[in-house]
């Protein structure tokens, strides 16, 4: 994954100057009864940036997104949305904002281009600029050569592409993605982030979105981390990740307990077994590995190092991997290195 | 940053969004109301099967019946005159209700909330959409007007308009009415209680497959009670006002409704169900007002 050392990272703008700040939230908070779901978030984007918002499933993202859109009342707290608060000025909000939610929201009985009309109309787009805009937006996902088919037609990548398409219809200064690439295979995935990029250098545009992939967390200028309704921590990804600052190397041996005593012994580092592999934390992984072969003193049978991800940051803020977090997993490691080793040495 | 982004590679810069006016209201009403028609449009099953269960009504159990009613008062007259109204009436309140009822389908496969969260107020989407589903259901029933002569209606302009224009009320009043039970179902399997339940025996007491003579106390009150019935009777007597029938047959098939005696006049049963058609109209804006 491409860092993004070439775009210039917008900075939290200062209290009280609202022009530079297209979302303030302060304090905002959301209980569903006994349980609270969001606790208390204070944050700002600026205007341009591509702001995320990482957390396991469940942990307040989209009651937080909701809130935004003006589809949920916060309990308290406020928020606003290019000036505008998303309780007392609900129409002015919705004007101003573009949507792309996790489940489709799309006629499926109706053609691409009268979904996108429905929308322009409802929008209040003059009648002039419908067309042309329409076209605009559906070259740039690429289906205007499909715009009079059927969307039930259409594969999952193509109906979400389409609703991102419709989500720009109205040029909105904020556009929210609620998990934009949930349900997508990879290779779509890595399309429609081809698409949010391309889109981030194209219009002028706020984009906020939520997302539990940790590779798809990296395309943004900032995260906030939230863990149980709270924002845990806000920053570049590349500093989040310069915070944990440490290769992670694991390795498979024939007597783990053991390894973990030599790897005190002999290097002075503090492993455990995370995830069925002792797991030592170093500063360069790639470099440790040949010493670690050469003076471990005991049979290797695997051994992979991993740049510190957004996992690290994540396991090193809240003290438990996202996949701990959620019951549901899948995602894998990105190792930059893989080694395997002869077996039985 | 201004209203307007603008792109490097084309010439069309966004779109400056107005909004907040009658005008932007009325668009949405329009494109609501469009958005039902062109899904019409293009379920050409829907629109067959939807003809299939009246024309089963009007022509098998019509004779049925028919045979039956041919030994008494209403001897030498063809009984599927009589189910004519009834039976369009029954296209006309299935169509709207199914129309209505569409908003589960809407909330269940997201697109609900497609309109929800647009600039516009709910009372114009829900405008639309009573529009749109009077619209759909209208044109269903008009459907029905093509068997006239086979049942000894006559194709009379001033009964078709007459007949089409009581259609679209009770269209409107049952779309509206069908919204307002979609306001508050959140699930699509619902929707087969509110056809069994409510649609139907709304049907057997609107006096549209037999006359509400002679009926037990109770369910004279329940056909009294059913907004359907003063419908029914309007459509039937302006049918009757175009085809022979004796006095005889006119008592036992005609009766007007009444209420404690007095009969009540075709005039009021209009009002009174166009007054119903816009009071749920209402609540239907307002409950769809306190929706997410």
């Amino acid at each position: 994954m491409a860092t993004r050392t070439d775009r210039a990272v917008p900075t939290v703008a200062a209290p009280g100057n609202g022009d530079d700040v297209a979302i303030r939230v302060v304090d905002l908070r959301r209980r569903f009864g006994e349980f609270e779901a969001v606790r208390g978030v204070s944050f700002d984007v600026a205007r341009g940036e591509t702001f995320g918002f990482l957390g396991p499933n469940g942990a307040g993202k989209s009651t937080t997104i909701s809130m935004l859109c003006t589809l949920l009342r916060p309990s308290s707290g406020t928020a606003a949305v290019d000036g505008f608060d998303v309780v007392a000025q609900q129409t002015e909000v919705r004007r101003r904002i573009g949507l792309v939610f996790q489940d489709t929201t799309l006629d499926e009985y109706l053609t691409a281009d009268e979904n996108l009309r429905f929308h322009a109309e409802l929008y209040g787009v003059p009648k002039a600029a419908v067309g042309p805009r329409l076209e605009q937006v559906m070259q740039m996902v690429g289906l205007w050569e499909r715009r009079t088919s059927l969307v039930r037609t259409f594969s999952g990548g193509m109906k979400r592409r389409l609703e991102i398409a419709r989500g720009l219809l109205h040029s909105p200064r904020v556009l929210f993605l609620d998990e934009p690439t949930v349900g997508l295979d990879p290779q779509t995935r890595s399309h429609i982030w081809g698409y949010i990029d391309e889109l981030r250098r194209r219009e002028a545009i706020t984009m906020f979105l939520t997302t539990h992939y940790m590779d798809e967390a990296e395309h943004c200028d900032r995260i906030a981390i939230i863990d149980n309704g709270e924002v845990v921590v806000i920053d570049t990804p590349e500093a989040l990740k310069a915070s944990v600052g440490r290769d992670r190397v694991q390795l498979q041996t024939d007597d783990n307990e053991r390894a973990i005593d030599l790897l005190r012994e002999r290097f002075g580092l503090d492993a455990a077994i995370s995830e069925g592999a002792v797991t030592v934390h170093v500063a360069e992984g790639e470099k440790f590995v040949p010493r670690l072969f050469a003076e471990l003193g005991i049979p290797i049978r695997s051994v992979s190092v991993a740049r510190p991800t957004l996992d690290d940051v994540f396991m090193a803020y809240t003290g438990r991997t996202i996949r701990d977090a959620e019951a549901s997993s899948g995602d894998m490691l990105r190792s930059s290195v893989f080694i395997r080793a002869g077996r039985g040495r | 940053m201004t209203a307007t982004t603008t792109t490097a590679a084309q010439a069309v810069a966004g779109v400056r969004v107005a909004g907040g006016t009658w005008r932007d209201d009325l668009r949405a009403v329009r494109m609501v109301w469009k958005r039902e028609l062109i899904r019409f449009s293009r379920s050409r099953a829907r629109i067959v099967t939807s003809l299939a269960q009246p024309i089963l009504y009007l022509f098998v159990l019509g004779s049925g019946i028919g045979s039956l009613a041919a030994t008494g008062a209403t001897r030498g007259f063809d009984f599927r005159t009589f189910m004519f109204p009834g039976v369009i009436a029954l296209t006309v309140l299935f169509t709207s209700i199914f129309s209505a009822v569409s908003i589960v389908w809407d909330r269940e496969f997201g697109f609900l909330r497609e309109m929800l969260v647009a600039p516009v107020r709910r009372g114009a989407l829900v405008s639309g959409k009573a529009i749109g589903g009077a619209s759909v259901a209208t044109v269903q029933g008009a459907l029905m007007l093509f068997f006239a002569p086979a049942v000894g209606v006559p194709w009379s302009p001033v009964l078709l308009v007459e007949l089409l224009a009581i259609m679209a009320l009770t269209a409107f009043a049952l779309t509206s009415l069908g919204i307002v039970i979609a306001s508050r179902i959140q699930q699509v399997e619902s929707f087969q209680f509110i056809m069994q339940l409510l649609v139907l025996p709304m049907f057997f007491l609107s006096g549209a497959v037999f006359p509400l003579t002679r009926l037990p106390h109770w369910l004279n009150i329940a056909s009294k009670i059913d907004p359907l019935t003063y419908l029914v009777n309007p459509m039937r007597r302006v049918v009757f006002a175009h085809v022979h029938a004796t006095a005889r047959v006119r008592a036992a098939l005609l009766p007007p409704v009444t209420w404690n005696g007095w009969a009540v006049p075709v005039w009021l049963e209009l009002l009174m169900s166009a007054t119903v058609a816009i009071a749920l109209l209402l609540v239907a804006v307002k409950l769809f007002s306190h929706t997410d």
